[in-house]
């Protein structure tokens, strides 16, 4: 060949990455080799699942008259505990706050929570650590968690809640127990839960003195009794089979039964649990109801829903499948100050951006909320964030009346399915809704 | 009893353990009411749950489930057996069983003392959280599972994996030890441990007969406190 005729350069193809081995994977991968432990995180599951969001409502047409969106009433009131309890709990609005546990959590934080939901009518939630005054003093409705752990657990608190919540488990993790690492067992986290300061705290994932259905109702009878029967028993289950615990959870006594779905968020597990394990939250809501109903205790044992409740729209859409109320947890940290850009340089010094920081587990929230650091707490100013808490709280509500009047209900509660179509097959198959524009729910009748 | 106490009697074959339990409940400070017998339990389910008041309520027979749960001030006597979960959560106070207890006795308790004539079956003092619990005879498999404080004493042997991811708690085992869990390990006996024991034998009224040198004690080596990946294996 001429040496002077230089060889054609040969087309190359750009750089393609696996969808397989994508970033995310091979920096766990990477990770995982370089500490040899699992990675840890709080949040819920991140992958993207059939959601609310999947659904749509159709408002009214001739055959639906809708409400004055300004003139006509659309009540919002839920009624919890109505089963057993001398004293079921009256609450303003069908949204509630999520158990979070102090030591997760500030006492500022749990503060702001109970002063947000106060302001509402609405009602708190303890969790894996026990009571603090800073919570029950703010909530004038707090939920009082029975958890495997019993951190905290006494009686003097169980008669000062305004119900309980056994907690067979949670969407993030079913089959999991709770976690809180080192960093956050400061001396008051460790005194309430009798434990060492600074110990990687691993809870227990099954109940100590109890085990299946036939136990856990004479459980719900001696907490009854240590009650007087006066509080509401919740019994709360990660989605996994939402139809047979609902059910089971029914037969053991329960007067109100919370299903978690996977988009609910945990202080700190372990992310291959976070990601792998149960359903979402759309796809436990029907057969949770279809439970009751086949019991014949559709409405008279309420049905809260959590897992991913991020709006008005998602708030109509879960009561419209059948739900009492919802609970939320990872929204009203984001309003209370979660994850907010104005923190933006300190996340990237954490090595991670705001809207993605997720290691609540470490104890080194930039927002005060997730932290045990009594500096970084002071960041949050209870009644200003409690403040925020209770304007998210009011806008959920407006949007879901907002709804719920364009489909011509009178209350929040009388949305149904029939209000509800879809738009995947995956969602109308999960929310048993017909795909939108037919009338084919798959899995039911097969017709288009 | 007290000059002037009163002694209630409550036969469960014509009330409820409802009633029973609002009674009890009902005890206003002060109240003379400080005897109660409690006849033909029968097995039944959260007898003299929940008590907050400084009574004695000796209960002529066996109980079922959570017998004295949440017990603060009472002191209770079962003559007979225990059900699972006996003295659950209990935070002071007493309770003595003078037959077997089943599964769970003394569940994480934060007080009070336990005291088991008999045996006591799986998961004794599981998540104990201070209480002191006695057993003359021995106790079944994860006894003191995840145990947080207090003590657990064993006149007899221990089951499989005793301690299983202990914390703080003091295990005191006079018999063998099928296998320890997780975590735990023997320990050396030192005198303040065997004075402890002494006022775990006054409390069981054994104090004098036994010798606290035949015990071997037993707790948490430490090890498993933070996560580490040499020690994966070991959970």
């Amino acid at each position: 060949m001429n040496e002077h005729v230089k060889a054609p350069v040969a087309p190359r193809t750009l750089p393609r990455e696996s969808a397989t081995f994508d970033a995310y994977t091979l920096s766990e991968i990477r990770r995982a080799a370089a500490t040899g432990i699992y990675d840890i995180r709080g949040a819920g599951a991140k992958r993207k699942v059939p959601h609310f969001d999947d659904l749509l409502f159709l408002g009214a047409s001739i055959s639906r008259y809708p409400l004055e969106g300004y003139r006509e009433r659309c009540g919002t009131e839920v009624v919890l505990g109505t089963r057993f309890a001398k004293k079921p709990i009256e609450l303003k609005i069908p949204i509630t706050i999520a158990g979070m546990s102090f030591g997760s959590l500030s006492g500022p934080a749990k503060e702001a929570l109970g002063r947000g939901a106060s302001q509402m009518g609405t009602s708190t939630t303890t969790g894996d650590g026990g009571m603090t005054q800073e919570e029950r003093g703010h909530s004038k409705t707090l939920v009082y968690q029975y958890l495997p752990s019993r951190y905290g657990m006494n009686p003097d608190d169980i008669r000062k809640a305004d119900a309980i919540e056994v907690v067979i488990g949670q969407g993030a993790k079913p089959g999991g127990g709770g976690m809180l690492l080192g960093q956050k067992i400061s001396p008051r986290v460790a005194k309430m839960r009798t434990l060492p300061e600074g110990i990687d705290q691993r809870s227990a994932c099954r109940h100590p003195d109890w085990t299946g259905p036939d136990d856990l109702e004479i459980k719900i009878e001696e907490l009854r009794e240590i009650t007087d029967w006066e509080k509401p028993i919740y019994v709360k289950v990660g989605a996994s089979r939402p139809y047979y615990d609902t059910a089971l959870a029914v037969k053991a006594g329960a007067d109100v039964v919370v299903v978690d779905g996977m988009q609910g968020g945990t202080a700190a597990t372990q992310e291959v649990f976070i990601e792998n394990v149960g359903i979402p939250t759309l796809a436990c809501i029907r057969n949770a109801v279809r439970a009751l109903q086949d019991l014949g205790m559709h409405r008279k044992v309420q049905l809260i829903v959590s897992g991913g409740i991020r709006n008005g729209a998602d708030v109509a859409k879960a009561l419209a499948l059948g739900a009492d109320a919802v609970a939320i947890g990872t929204a009203a940290l984001v309003a209370l100050g979660d994850n907010d850009p104005k923190w933006e340089s300190e996340y990237e010094a954490l090595g991670t951006r705001a809207g993605a920081y997720d290691d609540w587990h470490e104890g080194r929230d930039p927002a005060g909320i997730t932290t045990q650091d009594a500096e970084l707490m002071k960041r949050l100013d209870p009644v200003m964030a409690g403040r925020r808490l209770a304007n998210y709280l009011a806008v959920m509500t407006l949007e879901a009346q907002t709804i719920a009047r364009a489909c011509g209900k009178s209350h929040v509660h009388n949305l149904e399915p029939e209000d509800l179509v879809a738009l995947t097959l995956e969602s109308a198959a999960m929310a048993q809704v017909p795909l939108a524009g037919t009338n084919w729910v798959p899995g039911q009748d097969g017709r288009f | 009893m007290n000059a002037g106490a009163q002694s209630n009697a409550f036969d469960l074959s014509h009330s409820t353990v409802r009633e029973l339990n609002a009674a009890l409940h009902g005890l206003k400070q002060g109240s003379n009411a400080l005897f109660w017998r409690i006849t033909h339990p029968g097995g039944l389910h959260a007898i003299a749950a929940g008590v907050d008041a400084p009574v004695t309520i000796e209960v002529d027979g066996p109980v079922g489930y959570y017998c004295g749960g949440m017990n603060k001030q009472a002191t209770i006597l079962v003559k007979g057996s225990a059900g699972v979960g006996v003295a659950e959560n209990m935070m002071s106070g007493l309770v003595h069983v003078e037959g077997d207890a089943s599964q769970a006795a003394g569940a994480t308790a934060h007080g009070g003392s336990l005291i088991i004539d008999g045996n006591a079956a799986a998961r004794c003092g599981i998540s104990m959280k201070g209480i002191d619990i006695v057993v003359k005879g021995s106790v079944g498999h994860m006894s003191a599972f995840m145990a947080q404080a207090g003590t657990l004493t064993v006149f007899g042997d221990a089951g499989e994996a005793l301690g299983d991811s202990i914390y703080e708690a003091r295990l005191y085992v006079r018999g063998s030890v099928k296998s320890l869990g997780a975590d735990c390990i023997e320990k050396e006996m030192r005198d303040e441990h065997k004075q402890q024991l002494f006022e775990r034998f006054k409390l069981a009224g054994v104090d004098g007969q036994i010798d606290p040198s035949e015990f071997k004690r037993y707790g948490s080596a430490r090890n498993l406190y933070h996560f580490h990946v040499d020690n994966a294996s070991n959970y």
